[in-house]
């Protein structure tokens, strides 16, 4: 019964903690490293707000254990600002107005930037298609989608 | 939860062992089925072998003389995307891609989803359809086993104490042949589904050759209806034959009625889909 | 009215920490020493508590406290207010821990605090509770039956107003009557009467309830919550604790929608009695599972409508029979319900009954227009019938008998300016009511509908920096966006750019009384205080301008940010500039509790497919149509518009509740109570239309409500079209579909 030493690199930052194995890597993220960017909606895997991108995959970061992540890279929300400027998808997210109470906006974000690295154009259905594991209770959908279509338009 | 402890091994031999040392530890692949199972209490371990480290459990590859090897352990969007599987099994790299959401699809494995053994499960249907074979590791050495006999009841499956699921080999199609995999579900994706439908058909000089249909979701396990494929063998494939196959199909379903559909629907469904799913798998080939 | 503000689309002011998941919601918050709390709940839909044992819970390291309803504070005859009305105090008590009885699956029973969640579910799973199941009720028809089990002992039926001396589930019974709907039917030409049931569906937020609470050395009771109202967490919290109202402060983080289901109290007061036990700050997040079986769900109903019009479809006489289920404890949104049924129509006669009905499910909540969504797919499906019977058009039908000022609705009021005419043409008139359908097995449908909209109190405070911004201070938490729109209104007023206002939205010891963020209330009424505290900056900014150029104040005036007298000018920044020199700081305030609240009316077009075979219901096109009076931010109207388009769609289609028979939900997960994904839906197209409030400065109405009413019943009429079946019962999934095809 002892805790386990995990190795990983968060957005790009060398990081080590202690967990138990049954500490889910959203888990560490918020209770051990106080990173309470990425959100708990669901604890099992159907909404999405505890979206990470792990070895260059989303994932559910609720039903990944943190023992499993050792040698791994990941990337949270708190990880897509480049210091203190806005990445475009944030910025974009702002100016289409694509949140409202804003719980759902880091599992989106970090799965909308992951999608526009592999498929830089995507039409609609392919973003819809893509973001179908994240629910949003506010919007509709709608504005995240024209937000994601305008940071595509955008990035080169 | 409660706790447990974790080791990944590297080989299957140092699996087998962590099993042995370890009474009621369990596989970890993708997590997706077995930590919701923990979380909720339905499944304790004491132990957790997490089986993503072993490279012959990763193993992704195809052959033309033996077909396709693929590693119990290997996620879904790799399959997904792999090059082989898409030329040779277009309706397999569907399935990977049609199971839970992106995110799911970068952990689950269908070798996982196939151990996990619920009747409803995506996979199990289409790898009846193309006769694939289970390679399984235990104590006493390695054996396969038909996936049609792999599941023996709802999340129960015919592995022993102590064995893993290696790999899964699927065949290479014979020429001339295709496959489809077709699910009802209510929305358009993240959902169980409520009946699923998997069929390989392979047509020469207009006529039938081979055919096999399983189904999903109104069994206690995914079930392989023989009777179905062989009605339609030596017949033009034709929508009379693709519809007596289906009513076949269907007086073999044992449906219950739960929260995702009633009994009669799930009949009525596994007609439709079988139908469908047989001319898109003609279509296909 | 041009302004320079109010009409544009800047960037939240909570923006840059919403996207970088800085912003603190319910669950994030973290303080030295905190313990986390789990809550045990029955398994049971109706049982007597017999026994309570916690010893071998409390045996387990890290466990540091554990309280039961025995820790509670007796609450006697004492009534509360929750926010939207008034309620018995013994009701809150015993929803937030049992008792004697638990009335629910999911009912709380009692709660562990220890160092970590895990420890803290181990012991809890140690708690052991003896049960004597007992019989249990779970739709209000079977709820009302004389021989039915009692849910409560010590509920009697209100009868019109009168409390009658039988207990019954059914807690109150009322009439909305004008005119002589017998008289009126008797001259119909055409009649039609359906009787439709909906299932308890849930607002399905994604954040689940979160609250720390710390039980402080002092005697004060510190709360941090996401909360639609921390006004109401304060009053429900002192009031179950029985501590004075000044003994509680809340800090609201933020929330992580709400929908009406976040003004109710439950894991507060739990919170606090574990930290009074412990010593230490206690935190409770709820599981998915605890949000729908143990927070507060929408009422599922049993409804019968009837409507006769004459030979031009004119509306000659409209019955209904609403019978909501309360859940657990009296208080069904069956009141609004009766107000909104027939609200979009100018009828003389019409009879109304309603039935708040006590079942064994979790106690019901608001959720967004309570009640009206409900009543519209009953009204809005029988007014397609009858559009369909005579040949209208089905907009022209409603055109024909639509609302307008001067209108009396069934419970009294009669409407000032009202946009219903406006709404209904703007559909007409709309782009995808014009545009062909796209294929066979297609269908379109329309509705309309409507929530009255509330006022209640806000107050604002709004301090000038001398750089020529300012500060504004709120009590309104901000579940879309109000922050900004309520900003915006000062900066008009004021002249400046909504950039140049800092909002924060404050505890409850730091700003007056503010009522709930809900009933479409926050822009008008928040809004309305930041307006009049601009003003009266403006006032006190005149008078300093006034002392500058020693001149009277009443001979300063001020347009669009600029201070003049004769020949003097000076902007707002500059002034701001000189405040030290003039007197000292400014700050300006009001308190509000507006009565020229005007309602809203929205409509729904929606084009769907159905296939025939499976019942499989695709979404093609949909047009959301609402009369805002004022769009202050138009992004952030539109985004209401959809939202509550698309949670009506879910609640149309696959949305509810799957109850076993011994009262248990089966489909407690986000797996199996599935509301829509972005892959089932299509762009939300919007049309905002504006016919002024005149009781608002800038002519606002409240839009969060309205427009989640029409949808269902515009789906419903679409699969009428697109399948040629009529539903009466939501959700209307494919197997209910197939159901009705084969019937």
């Amino acid at each position: 019964m002892s805790t386990v030493r995990v190795q990983t690199t968060i957005n790009n930052q060398p990081t080590e903690f202690l967990c138990e194995p049954r500490q889910s890597l959203l888990e560490c993220l918020r209770e051990l490293l106080k990173m309470t960017g990425t959100k708990e909606g669901c604890n099992d895997g159907n909404c999405g707000a505890c979206t990470v991108i792990m070895d260059g995959r989303i994932v559910n970061s609720c039903l990944v254990l943190g023992v499993e992540c050792n040698g791994s890279e990941i990337t949270t929300v708190e990880g897509i600002a480049v210091g203190s400027k806005l990445h475009p998808i944030q910025q974009a997210f702002l100016e289409n107005a694509a949140l409202q109470c804003g719980i759902c906006t880091p599992g989106f974000l970090v799965a909308a930037k992951s999608l526009l690295e592999s498929e830089p154009h995507p039409d609609e259905q392919q973003i819809r298609r893509y973001l179908a594991n994240n629910l949003c209770r506010c919007t509709g959908y709608d504005k995240i989608i024209k937000a994601v279509q305008q940071a595509a338009g955008g990035a080169q | 939860m409660k706790w447990f402890d974790y080791a990944a091994p590297q080989t299957v031999d140092d699996a087998l062992q962590l099993a042995a040392q370890n009474a009621g530890a369990l596989p970890l692949a993708g997590g997706t089925d077995l930590l919701v199972q923990m979380r909720a209490g339905r499944k304790t371990p004491p132990f957790v072998i997490d089986i993503k480290r072993i490279p012959e459990l990763n193993e992704l590859k195809f052959n033309e003389a033996t077909g396709l090897t693929l590693g119990a352990a290997t996620p879904c969007y790799l399959i997904a995307k792999h090059a082989d599987v898409r030329k040779y099994y277009p309706a397999l790299a569907e399935v990977a891609s049609m199971i839970g959401g992106t995110q799911i699809q970068g952990r689950a494995s269908i070798g996982g989803n196939l151990c996990n053994a619920a009747p409803s499960a995506d996979s199990i249907p289409l790898l009846i359809a193309m006769i694939a074979q289970c390679v399984i590791a235990g104590p006493s050495g390695r054996r396969t086993v038909a996936v049609e006999n792999f599941c023996t009841a709802p999340g129960q499956s015919i592995l022993g104490t102590n064995e893993i699921l290696v790999s899964l080999q699927i065949p290479t199609p014979a020429p001339n042949s295709g496959a489809c995999y077709l699910r009802f579900i209510p929305r358009n994706e993240m959902d169980i589904a409520v009946v699923g439908v998997g069929v390989s058909i392979t047509i020469d000089a207009g006529v039938i050759q081979a055919a096999r249909v399983a189904l999903a979701s109104v069994a206690p396990t995914p079930l392989f209806v023989p009777e179905a494929g062989q009605s339609l063998i030596g017949k033009a494939p034709s929508d009379e034959a693709f519809t007596a196959a289906a009513a076949i199909a269907r007086d073999a379903a044992k449906p219950i009625s739960d929260m995702r559909g009633t009994a009669k629907y799930r009949s009525h469904l596994c007609e439709v889909l079988t139908r469908r799913a047989l001319s898109q798998a003609k279509g296909g080939k | 009215m041009s302004y320079q503000v109010i009409g544009t689309r800047p960037v939240r002011h909570d923006g840059a920490d919403k996207v970088t998941g800085r912003a603190v919601y319910g669950a994030d918050t973290q303080m030295a020493g905190m313990l986390h709390g789990h809550i045990v709940r029955s398994p049971h839909a109706h049982a007597r508590i017999l026994r309570i044992d916690t010893s071998k819970a409390e045996a387990l390291p890290g466990v540091l406290a554990i309280v039961t309803a025995a820790d509670l504070p007796h609450p006697g005859d004492r009534m509360v207010d929750l926010g939207e009305g008034l309620t018995r105090l013994s009701w809150v008590h015993g929803n937030v821990l049992a008792s004697d009885k638990v009335l629910y699956a999911g009912h709380a029973v009692a709660a562990v605090a220890a160092a970590n969640a895990h420890i803290a579910e181990e012991a809890a799973s140690l708690i052991e509770v003896d049960y004597e199941p007992l019989p249990c009720v779970l739709t209000a028809p079977d709820a009302m039956k004389p021989d039915a089990p009692l849910v409560h002992d010590d509920v009697f039926m209100q009868e019109f107003g009168k409390l009658t001396d039988t207990p019954s589930n059914i807690s109150d019974h009322f009439r909305f009557e004008i005119g002589d709907a017998a008289k009126g039917f008797a001259k119909a030409h055409t009649i039609v009467e359906r009787t439709l049931d909906t299932s308890t569906v849930h607002q399905g937020y994604i954040e689940p309830h979160a609250a720390t609470v710390l039980w402080n050395n002092d005697g004060r009771v510190l709360v941090w919550c996401s909360t639609q109202g921390s006004f109401v967490v304060r009053e429900v919290v002192a009031a179950v604790l029985d501590l004075p109202i000044s003994q509680v402060k809340v800090t609201p983080t933020e929330i992580g929608g709400g929908f009406g289901g976040k003004i109710p109290v439950y894991l507060e007061p739990v919170a606090a009695l574990l930290s009074r036990k412990s010593g230490r700050p206690v935190k409770i997040a709820m599981s998915r599972k605890d949000v729908f079986e143990g927070s507060g769900p929408t009422p599922g109903s049993h409804m019968t409508v009837k409507i006769g019009v004459a030979k031009d479809g004119k509306i000659v006489a409209a019955q209904a029979n609403l019978a909501y289920e309360a859940g657990a404890y009296p208080g069904a949104m069956v009141g609004p319900g009766a107000m909104c049924v027939f609200a979009a129509y100018d009828i003389e006669n019409i009879a109304i009954d309603g039935y708040d009905v006590l079942v064994n499910k979790p106690s019901t909540a608001p959720y967004r227009a309570p009640g009206a969504t409900n009543a519209a797919f009953a009204t809005e499906t029988v007014m397609d019938e009858i559009a369909e019977k005579l040949g209208i058009d089905p907009i022209e039908l409603r055109l024909r008998n639509a609302a307008k000022e001067g209108t009396r609705r069934a419970d009294g009021p009669k409407y000032k300016r009202i946009g219903c005419v406006e709404v209904l043409e703007a559909m007409k008139n709309s782009a995808h009511y014009q545009a062909p359908l796209p294929g066979p097995n297609c269908g379109r449908g329309v509705a309309i509908g409507f929530w009255f909209n509330i006022g209640f109190s806000s107050s604002c405070t709004i301090s000038v920096n001398s750089d020529g911004t300012v500060n504004l201070v709120e009590g309104s938490t901000d579940i879309g966006g109000s922050r900004t729109s309520i900003s915006m209104q000062a900066a008009e007023v004021l002249g400046i750019k909504a950039e140049d206002v800092h909002p924060t939205i404050v505890d409850t010891d730091s700003v007056g009384y503010t009522a709930v963020t809900g009933g479409s209330r926050t822009t008008f009424a928040t809004g309305l205080a930041a307006h009049d505290a601009a003003k009266d900056v403006i006032r006190q900014l005149s008078v300093r301008a006034a002392k500058l150029w020693e001149v009277d104040s009443e001979l300063v005036n001020c347009q669009r940010g600029v201070f003049q007298s004769g020949k003097h000018s000076i902007t707002f920044k500059e002034l701001a500039a000189k405040l030290e020199e003039t007197g000292g700081p400014v700050v300006g305030r009001a308190t509000v509790n507006p009565s020229g609240v005007g309602g809203s009316f929205a409509g729904c077009i929606v084009d769907v497919r159905v296939d025939p075979e499976t019942g499989k219901t695709d979404v093609l096109r949909v047009t959301s149509i609402q009369d805002a009076g004022k769009a202050i931010h138009p992004s952030y109207v539109e985004g209401q518009m959809q939202g509550g388009t698309v949670q009506g769609i879910g609640w149309a289609l696959n949305e509810e509740y799957f109850m076993d028979p011994s009262g248990i939900m089966k489909n407690s997960s986000f797996l199996d109570y599935r509301m829509p994904t972005a892959l089932d839906l299509p762009m939300i197209e919007t049309v905002i239309v504006e016919v002024p409030n005149p009781g608002h400065p800038f002519g606002v109405r409240g839009v969060g409500e309205a427009n989640i009413v029409p949808p269902p019943a515009a789906v419903a009429n679409a699969i009428h079209r697109a399948a040629n079946i009529r539903m009466t019962r939501l959700p209307m999934n494919p197997n209910a579909i197939m159901e009705e095809v084969w019937r």
